[in-house]
């Protein structure tokens, strides 16, 4: 940000989606993409007479988070209502965690990219539910609205960090650690595109040196890191200009559109910060035992420093290449397969990494959604590894097998992109394109030592389409290379 | 403590409550009256007490993590005021 004389301060509040098969309070499904209302019960829809029971594995996946990051563990926790009236919640109050939060204080190191390194304060996690989705576009009626309620009562944890970050890149970093952290240990799925992580984003401005806290604003429900980005670099921006100006910074939530890249504040709410919190008297205080809480501690999954580590002593990967695969959860767990298949870690981190990592991108898909399983991936490199194929018909095999046409070693079959690697064969092709192109030969032995190694392309264009393109290119080079040799 | 008519009028907006003009005077000389016993409550020294969330002596259980609830959005719908392609249909709102 080149406005010198100004420093900002960022803090998050993160919305994490537990991977419950079950609400927080209900026992209707929570799966992903059902028909509108069909996972909604009557908990979820506030019926008269009808009371929350709170799910176990809500609980224990918010204490393996704070479990990951070091946090004091609320032992004895409860829930709170905060009251506000929107169609999407039907109860008109979420039950929310406010003075006894299930997590407190932690800590989350995150690294920057010119290797340095910065500890972001967690202030704490807490349990709630979320809400259900109101939808404004589409055919209905003038004036009405619909609302789905299936993600409503869909537990949460809100990870809400100090003001430690000054700038998008750390803000960003630190995005990416969360989700690396709650993919890792399994508590979330990391969909982002489905909303399963949400980044509400916390932006003030002062002038550099001082230490008192301008007003703040809140820019919610981000969903990918490029909106974070784009929302922190014109929040920033619009609070100096307005200040520059003479103006002040209102307290106030807004909401940033990343299709149409408009920030705008949300419609007047001036009573709406009057939540009116009170004990949810439908639930009684939860506790969790020190048997439970070292229980979880024993089972928790490996945390993406150690998994890191790992990589870079088990499979001999370089720290890049264990950084950007073992912070990714599912990466991780797709690679260490397909590694283990082919027997060739660094072949199969390169293209974990590379082919496999832009086509799942190029199509919007995670890689637990990739057409191309591990095992097959695997199964390809073996035949790169053993010279079966060349790097480029390992292209072609790896578009079949994104087509759906089978395995690698049906496909090398069916479309014939056997490499030829017998050391016979390949003289005798050589040889055979060499007799039948004396010009080309002449021309070689007439032409100047230090400028023959041009000629040689020609060469391996000829061997290469009399091969159809089957030969193995580093052996016909070495042939090659030896047979022109004796002719001199 | 007793409670103005604008913090009456602001409680009955966010609570979403009609109160009519006739009956305000009655609301705020009754809610002036629980806050007085609030006062009172707040005058009992406290130090050394832990903050009790819930007034019965129990902790809560938890249920297992698995799907116990059936798809009754029909039943749900049939007695909503207005509803389309099974979504609730409400006054239009925008954030």
């Amino acid at each position: 940000m080149s406005y010198s004389g100004w420093e900002t301060v960022i803090g998050l509040e993160v919305h994490v989606q537990l991977a419950t098969k079950t609400k927080i309070f209900s026992g209707a499904s929570t799966s992903f993409g059902a028909e509108a209302n069909t996972q909604a019960c009557a908990i979820d829809l506030a019926m008269p007479g009808t009371l929350p029971v709170l799910n176990k594995q809500a609980v224990h996946y918010a204490v393996m988070f704070g479990l990951a990051i070091d946090a004091e563990i609320g032992k004895e926790s409860a829930f709170e209502r905060k009251n506000y009236f929107y169609p999407d919640s039907p109860k008109g109050y979420q039950t929310t965690q406010l003075e006894k939060p299930i997590v407190g204080r932690g800590n989350v190191e995150i690294k920057l990219a010119d290797g340095s390194t910065k500890n972001v304060r967690i202030h704490h996690a807490h349990l709630e539910e979320d809400a259900g989705k109101s939808l404004h576009e589409g055919d209905f009626r003038h004036g009405v609205s619909g609302i789905d309620l299936n993600r409503a009562g869909t537990p949460l944890i809100e990870i809400v960090s100090e003001p430690d970050m000054s700038n998008a890149e750390e803000a960003i970093a630190f995005a990416k650690r969360l989700h690396s952290i709650v993919t890792s240990i399994g508590i979330c799925d990391g969909e982002m595109s489905q909303g399963s992580m949400r980044f509400d984003v916390n932006v003030s401005v002062r002038p550099t040196g001082t230490t008192e806290l301008g007003t703040r604003t809140e820019t919610k429900n981000l969903n990918s890191y490029k909106f974070m980005e784009e929302a922190i670099a014109k929040e920033v921006e619009r609070q100096i200009d307005l200040i520059e100006d003479g103006g002040t910074v209102k307290q106030e939530t807004r909401l940033y559109n990343g299709d149409t890249k408009v920030a705008r504040s949300m419609r007047s709410k001036e009573e709406a910060n009057d939540y009116r919190y009170f004990p949810c008297p439908d639930l009684l205080p939860v506790i969790v035992s020190d048997e439970t809480i070292e229980e979880l501690r024993r089972n928790l999954p490996e945390l993406p420093d150690a998994r890191q580590a790992r990589f870079i002593e088990q499979y001999g990967l370089s720290d890049y290449d264990a950084a950007v695969i073992g912070s990714d959860a599912a990466m991780a767990a797709y690679f260490e397969i397909a590694a283990e298949k082919s027997n060739n870690a660094k072949l199969t981190a390169n293209w974990t990494m590379g082919e496999l990592a832009a086509r799942l991108n190029s199509q919007d898909l995670s890689i637990g959604k990739s057409p191309v399983s591990a095992e097959q991936l695997g199964e390809l490199i073996t035949r790169i590894a053993d010279n079966s194929i060349s790097g480029k018909m390992a292209k072609e095999v790896f578009e079949g097998m994104w087509a759906g046409e089978g395995s690698a070693d049906e496909i090398i079959e069916t479309r014939g992109l056997k490499q030829v690697s017998d050391s016979g064969a390949l003289e005798k092709m050589v040889v055979e394109v060499l007799t039948a192109n004396q010009a080309m030969v002449d021309d070689y032995i007439n032409t100047d030592e230090a400028k023959r190694k041009k000629k040689l392309g020609g060469f391996m264009g000829k061997i290469m389409q009399a091969s159809k393109g089957q030969a193995n290119p580093q052996q016909v080079n070495q042939i090659l290379a030896q047979k022109l040799n004796e002719l001199l | 403590m007793s409670i103005e008519r604008q913090e009456i009028e602001k409680l009955a907006t966010l609570s979403r409550i009609a109160i009519s003009e006739d009956t305000i005077t009655e609301v705020s000389q009754r809610l002036s009256s629980v806050l007085e016993l609030v006062d009172q409550l707040q005058a009992v020294n406290t130090d050394g007490v832990e903050a009790m969330s819930h007034p019965m002596k129990a902790t809560q259980r938890l249920r297992e993590d698995e799907v116990s609830e059936i798809n009754q959005r029909d039943a749900f719908l049939a007695i909503a005021p207005d509803t389309e392609e099974g979504l609730f249909l409400v006054p239009k709102v925008i954030e």
